[in-house]
């Protein structure tokens, strides 16, 4: 009987830990940065940051609601790669317009996003074999089209989405801004956001209660893939130049991001706006590594490291809670 | 001390908070003779046989092994005292062999190498005591479930298992299996093997057991010889009790017009179930764990395939495939498993009573918040949910009103049809009488209701009629005068097995 309010301590502390922990994770880091390096808080970098995050922060949105759902997306990375020849070969080799290219892209990234759900629901593959095929075969065509050689050329116009700013900020944050916008607004507003939850939560239950289990697992592959199309056609656009190779490893970012914003691994918990914070800290901590000029292998054993501690917190609440 | 008794429970009691699964229950088993234990469902039998092979720890008594006496018993103690239970959920690993199975755990070694020339051997050599012909190299895998079960029987006498627990041996066999699990009992009573023999059927404790023990309600009632007792002083002492006056009162409205009519239902483990149910009618289900009571109502869920025959709703067939059509038809299912099936644990209050009507409630896909939160806490004060507020997650909730969130959820939808798997299931008993008394009110507004339940008092309390099943089958149906809790006993425990 004694042994009880200590262990309710332990889960509070935990779960404000997971609510806030997050945030003064973010603000340590800024102040770290801030001390050790003269580049790190000036105007200019700070809204460098939020470009260089703004694909990782679309591609986190779609990464969201897969891992709420329960599964994993690692396709995003290939996806990106896919997009972004196919939108160079468009507008580079079939002079395509901009308009139609990135329409076509982002129809092809959102109807393999839906190949992956339709795989997952009706199949019954686990998640984490399906989008692991679906990386290496869409690795595999990207270099098919491109013949492995970068393609550039592309109109003029173009360049704003990655380049442009609208007064200082940069297109890009715009983008990522109403993304995560619209996402927090599925996720809270719209029933088929409620569903996730649900679907993640209790699938079982959920399809008792009359949810189309399936077509939820649909919808959620599916907006992965339109998010992911559209931060391959931004990175297309930033860097002026396609290549197969684009987007590899970035889902290993993705999921870093989103899970440092608290979204459960196994499905059912998490926030748009923690994500937002996950994928701040990304940026920060890989801008803050190059201004300390941090060797890139030793950024690779960082960001790993990052990835696990965000996991083992998850995984470390969720059995603390369990053996309760 | 009798030098022949080779088991001894004494005083054995164990609790759980607010229920007592077993009461100052003592037993005395003779060596070399076949015990039976009887008993309904909940009345202690698997926690009595827990105890003894030190699963469970009981809070009080001990337990007594050819005079070698435990306050408390563990897994490995038991096995090491020559105690080993067959469990209705078999222990075997499908892809080995049947003679690695046998060994798992204790396998023959030569050094670090596993003998397997040996093991076969061995294996061979329990077969042939059996007189039973399975090839030790087959893969466990491709055994029906019978010739599983004697593997795991296998698995018992290479310990050297001296007394044998047996746990509803009988549930998962076909008739000819059913022959060889006799013979084989015989077999090991002639090798000395003492048997404790759980079954729900009467007819086999009477082929099978020297005595047989009564339980009820946590409480040993009293062992008798077989051959001085018959099935209907068994069943007498089973059921016991009288019928308390836990259900309130109810103003009967029931109308000549069928609701539901179900013809010929075949599929997910339920063979051509033909009933139907009135409106405003409560009709119960019946019979013992694993009937195809849930299995039925998961066909007429929409939940499960349906393989053949119809189902006639509000005069029109139809044929739900999936939980959602169901509904739409304005059917309802509180299902069995309240956690795992029925409320949504990390989901808050509001949004579990929802959920079955979120699109409903929203315009151009957005959710109506306002309207969600009206209907919830309408519920919340009609079926009287106690929460801290509708923002509580539904798993900080209490078991009973867990329960109510799951019916409110299925309130909202306005069902005229339903379906209730055990709605009182391991909730206190102020919470029941919430619920019976909804259920009450819910007939009284021309709702129609289906009621699964494993609890006799309840069924009997609450239906207007019974229907009992058994293995898949309806095997009887009793009008409100005929209802006794010997009768629905006597259509629960009667099988085609039986006639012959």
């Amino acid at each position: 009987m004694l042994q009880k309010p200590k262990e309710r301590v332990i889960r509070m502390d935990l779960n404000k830990v997971r609510k806030y922990g997050i945030f003064i994770a973010l603000i340590i880091l800024v102040i770290f940065f801030s001390v050790s390096t003269d580049a790190f808080l000036t105007p200019g970098n700070l809204i460098n940051i939020a470009r260089q995050s703004s694909m990782l922060g679309i591609a986190a949105v779609g990464m969201a609601f897969v891992l709420l759902l329960g599964g994993i997306d690692l396709s995003i990375g290939s996806q990106i790669s896919l997009v972004n020849i196919i939108g160079a070969w468009l507008m580079a080799k079939a002079g395509m317009n901009p308009v139609f290219a990135i329409l076509i892209s982002l129809t092809v990234s959102t109807s393999i996003g839906f190949m992956n759900g339709w795989i997952i629901a009706n199949i019954k593959m686990p998640p984490l074999i399906v989008t692991l095929a679906s990386l290496t075969i869409l690795e595999g065509l990207a270099f098919i089209i491109s013949g492995g050689v970068p393609i550039f050329g592309f109109p003029e116009s173009f360049s704003i989405i990655g380049q442009g700013y609208v007064s200082f900020v940069p297109v890009p944050v715009i983008i990522m801004i109403v993304i995560m916008f619209i996402g927090a607004f599925i996720l809270n507003k719209t029933y088929f956001g409620r569903y996730f939850y649900a679907v993640g939560g209790n699938e079982e239950a959920s399809e008792l209660s009359g949810i189309n289990v399936k077509r939820v697992k649909y919808l959620v592959y599916t907006l992965s893939g339109l998010f992911a199309g559209i931060a391959g056609i931004v990175m297309l656009s930033r860097t002026n130049s396609g290549q197969a190779i684009a987007g590899k490893g970035f889902e290993l970012d993705v999921l870093t991001a989103v899970v440092l914003g608290g979204v459960s691994i196994t499905g059912g918990y998490g926030k748009i706006n923690n994500v937002v914070a996950g994928v701040l800290i990304m940026g920060v901590l890989s801008n803050g590594m190059v201004l300390m000029n941090i060797n890139t292998y030793y950024q690779l054993v960082i960001k790993g490291l990052v990835l696990m501690l965000a996991v083992g917190f998850d995984s470390y609440q969720r059995f603390v809670v369990a053996s309760n | 001390m009798d030098d022949n008794i080779i088991l001894q429970l004494r005083n054995i009691t164990k609790t759980y908070p607010g229920v007592t699964a077993l009461d100052n229950v003592s037993l005395n088993v003779q060596k070399g003779e076949v015990h039976a234990l009887v008993g309904e469902n909940g009345a202690g039998k698997s926690t009595l046989i827990k105890t003894c092979t030190g699963a469970i720890s009981p809070n009080e008594g001990e337990i007594i092994v050819e005079g070698k006496e435990f306050s408390e018993m563990n897994p490995k103690l038991s096995e090491e005292n020559g105690i080993s239970v067959i469990y209705q959920e078999f222990n075997l690993v499908g892809e080995l062999s049947v003679a690695e199975n046998i060994f798992l755990g204790n396998a023959i070694r030569n050094g670090i190498v596993i003998d397997r020339k040996k093991m076969i051997e061995e294996s061979q050599k329990i077969f042939d005591q059996l007189n039973i012909d399975i090839n030790p190299k087959t893969l466990v895998k491709n055994l029906t479930v019978g010739y599983q079960q004697i593997v795991e029987i296998a698995k018992a006498l290479s310990k050297n298992a001296k007394i044998l627990i047996m746990d509803e041996p009988s549930a998962p066999l076909t008739k000819s299996e059913l022959k060889h699990l006799f013979k084989i009992v015989d077999q090991l009573k002639e090798k000395g093997v003492t048997i404790i023999y759980i079954s729900h059927r009467l007819d086999e404790v009477f082929r099978l057991a020297d005595r047989v023990t009564v339980l009820r309600d946590g409480e040993k009632i009293k062992t008798l010889d077989t051959a001085k007792t018959d099935v209907d002083e068994l069943i007498t002492l089973m059921v016991g009790r009288e019928l308390k006056e836990a259900f309130p009162a109810r103003e009967n409205k029931i109308e000549d017009d069928i609701l539901l009519e179900v013809n010929h239902l075949t599929g997910n483990g339920v063979y051509d179930c033909s009933f139907n149910v009135k409106k405003g009618e409560v009709l119960g289900f019946g019979g013992l764990i694993g009937a195809g009571r849930t299995e039925l109502a998961e066909l007429i869920f929409g939940f499960a395939n349906i393989e053949s025959g119809e189902i006639i709703y509000k005069g029109e067939k139809i044929m739900p495939q999936s939980p959602k059509e169901a509904i739409d038809y304005g059917i309802a299912l509180l299902p069995e498993d309240r956690k795992q099936q029925g409320a949504l644990l990390d989901i808050d209050v509001k949004g579990n009573i929802s959920m079955a009507i979120l699109e409903k409630i929203s315009s151009y896909s957005v959710v109506d918040q306002k309207q969600e939160k009206e209907i919830s806490s309408d519920y919340r004060k009609k079926i009287n949910i106690k929460t801290p507020s509708l923002e509580q997650k539904v798993k900080n909730l209490s078991g009973g009103n867990q329960q109510k969130v799951v019916i409110a959820k299925w309130l909202a939808v306005n069902p005229d049809l339903i379906i209730l798997d055990e709605p009182t299931r391991g909730i206190d008993v102020g919470a029941k009488f919430e619920i019976y008394k909804l259920i009450n009110q819910l007939v009284a507004e021309g709702k129609t209701i289906i009621l699964i339940s494993s609890e006799m008092e309840e069924l009997i309390g609450m239906s207007d009629r019974i229907m009992v099943l058994a293995e898949g089958e309806i095997t009887g149906m009793l009008e409100k005068e005929e209802f006794s809790q010997e009768r629905i006993l006597d259509y629960a425990s009667k099988t085609e097995r039986e006639s012959d």
